[in-house]
């Protein structure tokens, strides 16, 4: 069945974004990731769950190429990003310009040791910016678009270190959000923080999809359950179930899911 | 079912189960024994109905309690979700099936103080029959995970039904025939009625083992339907 029409027919009709087509990845000789099929539709957040160690994260670095800083790996199968159906994952495609419309936001927020400004500054430098004014111009929206603006504005000097652990990772995620990525990863964004702070992630996530397209790996369910329109259960490499979330948290189709969902896995 | 990770979250969910049965038990026990006193006319056995209805707004009570721990403490999805979801409803049919217990109880004692022949019949007992085994279907398939259980009880509706018409047009014309029947009548149609609804109660509890075991929402469609669209789930 197509995809889009299986999986939005309650919602209002989303157009895909990428699409994971028959995707194997391998750490060497050990295969991390088996067979996956898996479509990411636009402006929805789609979550990850299943047992740690399952592929997750590996799954997610597939989108901007960072298993290619380690030799060994090797990928097959594509994922084509959308509109352009760019297969993410050809040996053509420099994961340079992947990066520049993928950003990451990892589970430790991992500020540069620089001040806030700087390090949300950083990506637009290394985009060739170099005109102040655009720059500060971009720095301050990302800022804003990170519900931070309004507690750093006056000390963007500061490093980004001196904040708490809730704002280093929405300085973080200013930081992802500053060159206008068409994708945003999140690897457990929030499993370092606390209840607060974590809720305020989530609300941020929630009001940005409104532009951007968002894949996240959590290991909280009940998170995945609160902010995701779309929810895929791996286990071992594979991709047990995808499906909307409601359904997914109410009535999954494959015993496995229930199992997993419900606690009764192990 | 396999079990959870967590055992208490195993035992909260059995305690639930069987407390939810223990009061269904105690309502179809209810509706039996105001119909055994309505047939008597023991006065000091309804009465005994009507106090122990008490006891089952407690059971919902109870149960309400435990379900909104279980959700506050276990955020509970998929299976476990549907089955505290159809346990509130469940529970509040039961209550309700009380009630209708309580009332024919107590229009069972001002028959029974009436004067004049009586108008009761087999049709109510045999209606009471019905309605009953649709309740206990409804609540062995609940505790069974069973919608071919409940499916049954939903069929049996249309028995109550036609049970219920064929009383009342049998009423009209006692009360046509001899208007001193007329009180005793509408007292005895007010029975039927309550008992009609007893009937309800349980097919909306069998839908609620439908939506638990297939997460499929049945309320107000035929039993065929139900049935059709079990088989396409
Ligand atoms: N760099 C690596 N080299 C070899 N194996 C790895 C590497 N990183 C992860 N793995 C293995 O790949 C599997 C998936 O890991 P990961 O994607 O981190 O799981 P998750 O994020 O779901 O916890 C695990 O068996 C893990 O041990
Ligand atoms: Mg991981």
């Amino acid at each position: 069945m197509n995809p889009i029409t299986e999986h939005n027919s309650r919602e209002t009709l989303s157009p895909l974004k990428a699409e994971a087509k028959k995707l194997n990845f391998y750490y060497g000789n050990f295969q991390a990731l088996k067979n996956i099929n898996m479509p990411i539709y636009e402006k929805k957040v789609t979550s990850l769950i299943g047992p740690s160690g399952c592929g997750k994260s590996t799954y997610l670095r597939c989108f901007n190429r960072m298993h290619d800083l380690y030799p060994g790996n090797r990928y097959e199968g594509a994922i084509e990003f959308h509109p352009d159906r760019t297969d993410l994952l050809s040996k053509k495609v420099d994961p340079i310009e992947v990066r520049m419309r993928i950003s990451m936001v990892f589970q430790k927020p991992n500020p540069f040791p620089k001040s806030i400004y700087e390090n949300v500054a950083y990506g637009l430098r290394v985009r060739g910016e170099s005109a102040r004014s655009v720059i500060d111009d971009k720095v301050e929206a990302a800022l804003r678009s990170a519900a931070l603006w309004g507690e750093v504005k006056d000390r963007l000097k500061e490093l980004g270190a001196n904040l708490s652990g809730g704002q280093q990772q929405r300085l973080c995620i200013a930081r992802a959000l500053a060159t206008d990525p068409e994708l945003l990863l999140f690897d457990e964004p929030t499993s370092a923080l606390d209840p607060i702070a974590t809720a305020s992630i989530e609300e941020l996530i929630t009001e940005l999809k409104e532009r951007v397209t968002i894949l996240i790996v959590t290991h909280n369910m009940q998170q995945a359950a609160r902010i995701s329109d779309f929810t895929a259960y791996m286990y071992i490499g594979e991709m047990v179930e995808f499906g909307v979330t409601d359904q997914i948290f109410i009535k999954p189709k494959r015993k496995e899911t229930e199992d997993y969902i419900t606690g009764r896995f192990g | 079912m396999t079990d959870h990770t967590s055992k208490n979250f195993d035992l909260e969910l059995e305690s639930l189960r069987t407390y939810v049965l223990k009061m269904g038990g105690a309502a179809e026990q209810q509706v039996r024994k105001a119909i055994e006193g309505l047939y008597s006319g023991d006065q000091a056995f309804l009465e005994t109905v009507i106090r122990d209805d008490d006891r089952i707004n407690q059971m919902e009570i109870d149960i309400d309690a435990l379900c909104n721990q279980v959700i506050a403490k276990r955020q509970p999805t998929a299976i476990d979700l549907r089955m505290i979801v159809s346990v509130l409803k469940v529970i509040s049919d039961l209550e309700r099936i009380g009630d209708k217990a309580r009332k024919v109880a107590r229009l069972g004692i001002t028959l029974s103080s009436l004067s004049g022949d009586g108008v009761l019949n087999e049709g109510l007992n045999h209606m009471t029959e019905i309605a009953l085994k649709m309740l206990r279907l409804a609540l062995d398939g609940f505790a069974r995970v069973d919608v071919s259980l409940a499916t049954e009880a939903v069929h049996l509706d249309k028995l109550v039904n036609a049970e219920y018409q064929s009383i009342s047009r049998q009423l009209i014309t006692y009360m046509m025939e001899d208007p001193r029947a007329i009180t005793r009548s509408l007292d005895t149609l007010t029975i039927a009625k309550a008992i009609e609804r007893v009937g309800d109660h349980a097919t909306n509890i069998a839908e609620s083992v439908v939506y638990m075991a297939k997460g499929l929402n049945v309320r107000h469609i035929s039993a065929d339907e139900i049935e059709d669209r079990i088989a396409r789930s």
